[in-house]
């Protein structure tokens, strides 16, 4: 990390007289500037459409006494969500990682990470009705099946939804949307690992498996969590799908994700809501999308800093 | 516990390109066999088929026949896994597992083998394994910080010592000193000395003197011309080769008139 840096500094201040180095370093900074002044931009628009709904009555805010404690049960079921869709993200992807880079023949390995890869290309509109009609249908049964055997986990409380458009089923969609950013992460972190290492395994009679224990999974650790936690930031700021698949209208602060009375997720109580647009209601969903930017910046930033703080320690 | 190794007729070949071909020669028991050569001639090939570490590499592949104390190593009824763990190696740089301590990387082949093992026990092995890489009396009072945070030269005692711990009957060397001092070089090479006793050991090196000092057999490997398959041109008792080879490419070669 710091070999590339010192690199950069170097090569900059022996060819910065050359013009097209000059242009160059010009555009990128002006490119760079302008996407933190956009940035900032928008959290200053939101700070400032949003402050009114610090003031607004409970007949705005869902009977809620403040708009805290409106965007507070929002942000819970916000990341509820992602956090289950993570939890279901979790093994797929890394198994599925594993597969491409360590697995699979280079002739079955390309096709697999290319299907997953699309998966991203998918619209998430189309994601939505596919959780609505293919789904939800689907998962009625399992939901009865969770209730009646591990309704005492407080998740799985109950009563069982009879349509099942509930925060499960969201979470589950989320998980298909979040799969191929994380796997692809994953299969890179997977990749990186060095080949002295694994060899060095191979030799003391390792398994492939063994081998992955031993030198793949720990030397990758840091970069899994930061796969994982880019993934949650994507599914923290979701729309579409959530709005489509959940059936919620109400807000309420709940860990039962099987029952029709959900927690909603502040992405999609802003795109149901936002048709009911007196200047008032505009201002606390402008609020309420205030909190999810400061939300998902600070998971994208700790996402960050543990990649690049493993990438250092490796 | 030492074994001999017999190769016959072997080529090898990474995907359609054959690396080195026509190779026959008799390793010893409890000897030190060296192999030498100018670069690229296929010495580490040969060492790695002798574990079976070359099909790692994706399209490698081995014909001819590699016997160790009797048995084929590429006969098909033969796992890959179960001769590595007979065979042990140690690579040109040092590779301790970056995320584990020494105590953990020096049991770490052991709890492939055998999961369950009673902390005395391991205890013990790791200890006699450091003693006997001698690493013991530097890192006793550190056995739980990072392997990485060694020297070189005692990360790759530290390497020793894990490819000791299991115990192999054959033990291979891929310059194993190429990234170490004078004084880690000279450690490496008595524990070799030491280690012959027990263990069948061959190593690669580019340094005569070293090969010359540590080995009782030498095999030296050419190339017949750039683009051709390497091969064994001479394989003899050390003292013959640096004394009176048989070909005239091999006294070439150590006296240094030839790259
Ligand atoms: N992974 C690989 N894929 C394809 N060809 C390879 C691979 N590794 C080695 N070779 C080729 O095989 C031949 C023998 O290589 P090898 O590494 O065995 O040489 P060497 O004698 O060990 O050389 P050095 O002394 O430089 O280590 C070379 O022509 C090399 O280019
Ligand atoms: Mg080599």
């Amino acid at each position: 990390m710091t070999a590339t840096l010192d690199e950069k500094s170097t090569d900059s201040s022996l060819s910065g007289k050359r013009p097209g180095d000059a242009i160059f370093r010009g555009t990128t900074l002006a490119a760079s500037l302008l996407v933190i002044v956009f940035l900032a931009g928008v959290a200053i628009f939101l700070a400032v459409k949003g402050a009114p709904a610090l003031d607004a009555g409970p007949e705005n805010l869902r009977d809620k006494a403040n708009v805290f404690a409106l965007v507070g049960a929002l942000l819970f079921g916000t990341v509820l969500a992602a956090a289950i869709a993570m939890i279901i993200v979790a093994p797929l992807s890394i198994g599925l990682g594993l597969v491409i880079s360590h697995y699979a023949p280079r002739r079955l390995a390309k096709p697999v990470g290319f299907l997953v890869d699309l998966l991203a290309a998918v619209p998430s509109v189309v994601f939505g009705l596919w959780g609505i009609f293919v789904l939800a249908p689907r998962m009625q049964p399992v939901h009865e099946f969770l209730v009646d055997w591990f309704g005492w986990i407080p998740l799985f409380a109950g009563p069982a939804s009879g349509t099942a458009r509930t925060l499960l089923t969201a979470s589950i969609v989320l998980a298909l949307m979040a799969l191929p950013i994380v796997t692809a992460i994953m299969r890179e972190v997977f990749s990186q690992t060095p080949r002295a290492h694994q060899e060095a395994a191979l030799a003391l009679g390792a398994t492939r498996w063994e081998m992955i224990r031993m030198t793949v999974l720990p030397y990758g650790r840091s970069g899994m969590v930061a796969a994982l936690l880019l993934g949650l930031g994507r599914a923290l700021g979701e729309t579409m799908a959530v709005a489509m698949v959940l059936s919620t209208t109400g807000v309420i602060t709940s860990w039962n994700i099987v029952s029709s009375q959900n927690s909603n997720t502040v992405a999609a109580f802003i795109a149901q809501g936002y048709k009911e647009a007196s200047p008032i209601r505009v201002a606390v969903l402008i609020f309420a999308g205030l909190a999810l930017f400061a939300l998902t910046f600070l998971v994208n930033f700790l996402g960050r800093a543990i990649a690049t703080r493993g990438t250092v320690k490796g | 516990m030492a074994k001999s190794i017999d190769v016959s007729d072997v080529n090898i070949y990474y995907g359609d390109f054959l690396a080195v071909e026509g190779v026959n020669m008799t390793i010893r028991a409890k000897s030190v066999t060296a192999f030498i050569g100018p670069s690229g001639c296929g010495k580490s090939t040969v060492l790695r088929s002798l574990n079976r570490m070359h099909e790692v590499i994706p399209g490698a592949r081995v014909e001819g026949k590699i016997v160790v104390d009797g048995q084929d190593l590429y006969a098909p009824e033969v796992d890959p896994v179960a001769v590595r763990r007979q065979v042990g190696m140690v690579f040109q740089r040092p590779n301790p597992f970056p995320t584990m301590s020494i105590y953990e990387n020096v049991i770490s082949g052991l709890r492939l083998n055998s999961k369950r093992m009673n902390k005395s026990t391991a205890d013990g092995v790791v200890e006699k394994s450091l003693r006997g890489a001698n690493l013991w009396n530097e890192v006793k009072d550190r056995l739980n910080k990072p392997g990485a945070g060694l020297s070189g030269g005692q990360q790759q005692r530290l390497c020793i010592a894990r490819a000791i711990a299991v115990q192999p009957d054959v033990l291979l060397m891929d310059e194993p000193c190429s990234a170490l001092d004078p004084i880690s070089t000279s450690a490496i090479e008595d524990l070799i000395h030491e280690l012959k006793s027990d263990y069948t050991i061959v190593i690669v090196t580019h340094n005569m003197q070293q090969a010359a000092r540590v080995s009782d057999e030498t095999g030296f490997f050419n190339l017949k011309a750039t683009g051709e398959p390497g091969r064994l041109v001479e394989f003899n008792p050390t003292k013959k080769m640096f004394s009176n080879p048989d070909e005239s490419a091999t006294e070439a070669y150590i006296s240094g008139r030839f790259g």
